[in-house]
């Protein structure tokens, strides 16, 4: 915890948990499809569920999903914009099993219909959990340069990961690896200490089981 | 290293150097960031900027939040002071009408720096600003006095809790009010331990207020709260200047807060199921918003 956790984020309102931190939910769906969305359906939980329209949550996470950060003006009006871009959405109410009272489960495709699926968790001050991404478990909280790589499970992967990072002279805060079953899709969230140039990140992003490179900004 | 677990330790260590809260925790706030001290004061002025910025949005007469439940009290505040009709001074009169304003500002969406929550956004930038205006204080010392009430924060949020859903209000507009009180005795040139006591002063008259927003959402009582909060801390930290002191040390009232918010049930700490919440008039607010919006 640092001062500007106690004076800050600089946001829209009304609601930290409910409006910032929901777009900052959007926009890691977002970085994690990597492309423009062109549909999204919106699953609320819990509070999120029950309060979003009063909260802005779902203009929240339509604006974040759209790019815009957690103070952008533009979230009041992020439904209009939506439709204007082309990205089409539903909101759906959802009881998820076991979930944070604010959670969302946030299903992107973009045009060549790739699809990203991230469950996330907004607890509190406008901070975030992201707990699934495509059926895998995941835990982070996005607040640390973050490298999300999903791969296949193979010896090898997680060394050739850590090994680039090293040569890059990028220093490892925490690493976590996930993955379904053995030699079956996993998944590695990297938090690093550096920020990550795209010659590092395309570096990575070539290297044998992988199936693609995600670099989150702290938020 | 400053640990931020005691305000005690926070006077200390200011005592010792003959400085201010805001001056060792500027320091020690970049050497834990490693960044410079221009780099985090500069980007606690920018904070201090979108506080300004935020005013100008509610002071108007037709803004409504999306539940249509607030929306225009700051404008009419105003109004009615601009034609005289003022109790408290002008000091007071510019609080109020700034506090109601950055909390309007945040339930309308607009924008506007948690501090320390969204819901409480109004209190410390109203306290700060009004009493810069009125006494002309540098914008350099009111930038500096927000490292103050961080630390304050910093120190609530470890001992007790800033949320309402754990705390209650007494979390929200108490630690808001706790922190702009303590960063005004420090900006008006009172001590260290001035700056504790009016930040003890501030927590033990709002002990035990609950958070029950009505609907769920941050309007009602939220930002009436807001303006309460910022006089509750222009009251603390006037006593505070007279060299009137809290007999009960500020990190044992912060103790205190954090007994009484555990004891909280449930329908009082935001779940927007107790207390006005579930008045009557309150559920039938919440029919109606909910329902007229899925007619949409």
């Amino acid at each position: 915890m640092d001062v500007f956790d106690i004076i800050g984020p600089i946001m829209v309102g009304p609601s930290s948990s409910h409006t910032a931190g929901a777009a900052r939910i959007g926009k890691i769906a977002r970085n994690l499809l990597g492309e423009e969305p062109v549909e999204a359906i919106i699953e609320l939980h819990g509070s999120f569920a029950q309060t979003y329209k009063g909260h802005g949550t779902d203009r929240a996470i339509i604006g974040g999903l759209l790019g815009f950060e957690p103070d952008d003006l533009r979230i009041r009006d992020s439904l209009d914009i939506a439709s204007q871009k082309g990205l089409g959405y539903s909101i759906r109410k959802v009881s998820l099993k076991d979930a944070h009272p604010n959670t969302a489960r946030i299903s992107i495709r973009d045009d060549s219909g790739k699809v990203v699926v991230v469950t996330a968790s907004s607890v509190g001050g406008g901070n975030v959990v992201v707990k699934d991404i495509n059926g895998l478990e995941v835990d982070f909280t996005g607040r640390s340069h973050t490298i999300v790589i999903p791969h296949r499970d193979a010896p090898g992967v997680v060394a050739a990961v850590t090994g680039l990072l090293s040569s890059n002279q990028i220093n490892i805060g925490e690493m976590k690896v996930y993955r379904k079953r053995r030699g079956g899709d996993a998944i590695m969230v990297i938090e690093v200490d550096q920020e990550i140039d795209q010659n590092t990140a395309d570096k990575l992003s070539e290297l044998s089981f992988i199936n693609q490179v995600t670099i989150l900004q702290p938020l | 290293m400053l640990r931020y677990d005691s305000i005690e330790e926070l006077v200390q260590a200011a005592e010792k150097r003959r400085a201010n809260i805001s001056d060792i925790v500027l320091e020690d706030q970049a050497q834990e960031m490693g960044r410079s001290v221009d780099d985090i004061y500069e980007q606690m002025e920018a904070n201090a900027k979108v506080m300004e910025e935020s005013i100008a949005g509610a002071l108007q007469p037709n803004i409504k939040s999306a539940s249509g439940l607030s929306g225009g009290d700051a404008y009419k505040l105003y109004k009615a002071i601009e034609q005289g009709k003022s109790l408290g001074g002008t000091l007071m009169d510019k609080v109020l009408v700034k506090a109601l304003a950055i909390a309007e500002s945040n339930a309308c969406m607009g924008r506007i720096v948690a501090a320390p929550t969204a819901g409480s956004c109004g209190i410390l930038p109203a306290v700060l600003l009004s009493c810069k205006e009125e006494k002309s204080i540098p914008q350099t010392k009111m930038v500096k006095s927000l490292f103050t009430a961080a630390a304050i924060g910093m120190v609530i949020a470890k001992r007790a809790s800033i949320s309402g859903a754990e705390g209650g209000c007494q979390a929200e507009c108490g630690s808001a009010a706790a922190m702009a009180a303590a960063a005004l005795v420090e900006m008006l040139g009172g001590s260290p331990r001035m700056a504790s006591h009016a930040c003890a002063i501030a927590l033990k008259s709002v002990l035990g207020l609950v958070c029950d927003p009505v609907a769920g959402l941050v309007e009602i009582p939220c930002i009436k709260r807001n303006a309460m909060g910022a006089s509750n801390a222009i009251v603390a930290a006037q006593l505070a200047m007279a060299g009137i002191e809290s007999l009960i040390p500020v990190d044992e009232v912060i103790d205190a807060m954090k007994e009484v918010g555990d004891l909280l049930v449930p329908s009082l700490r935001e779940t927007g199921e107790g207390g006005l919440a579930a008045t009557p008039t309150a559920r039938e607010l919440a029919r109606k918003i909910f329902g007229a919006y899925d007619k949409k």
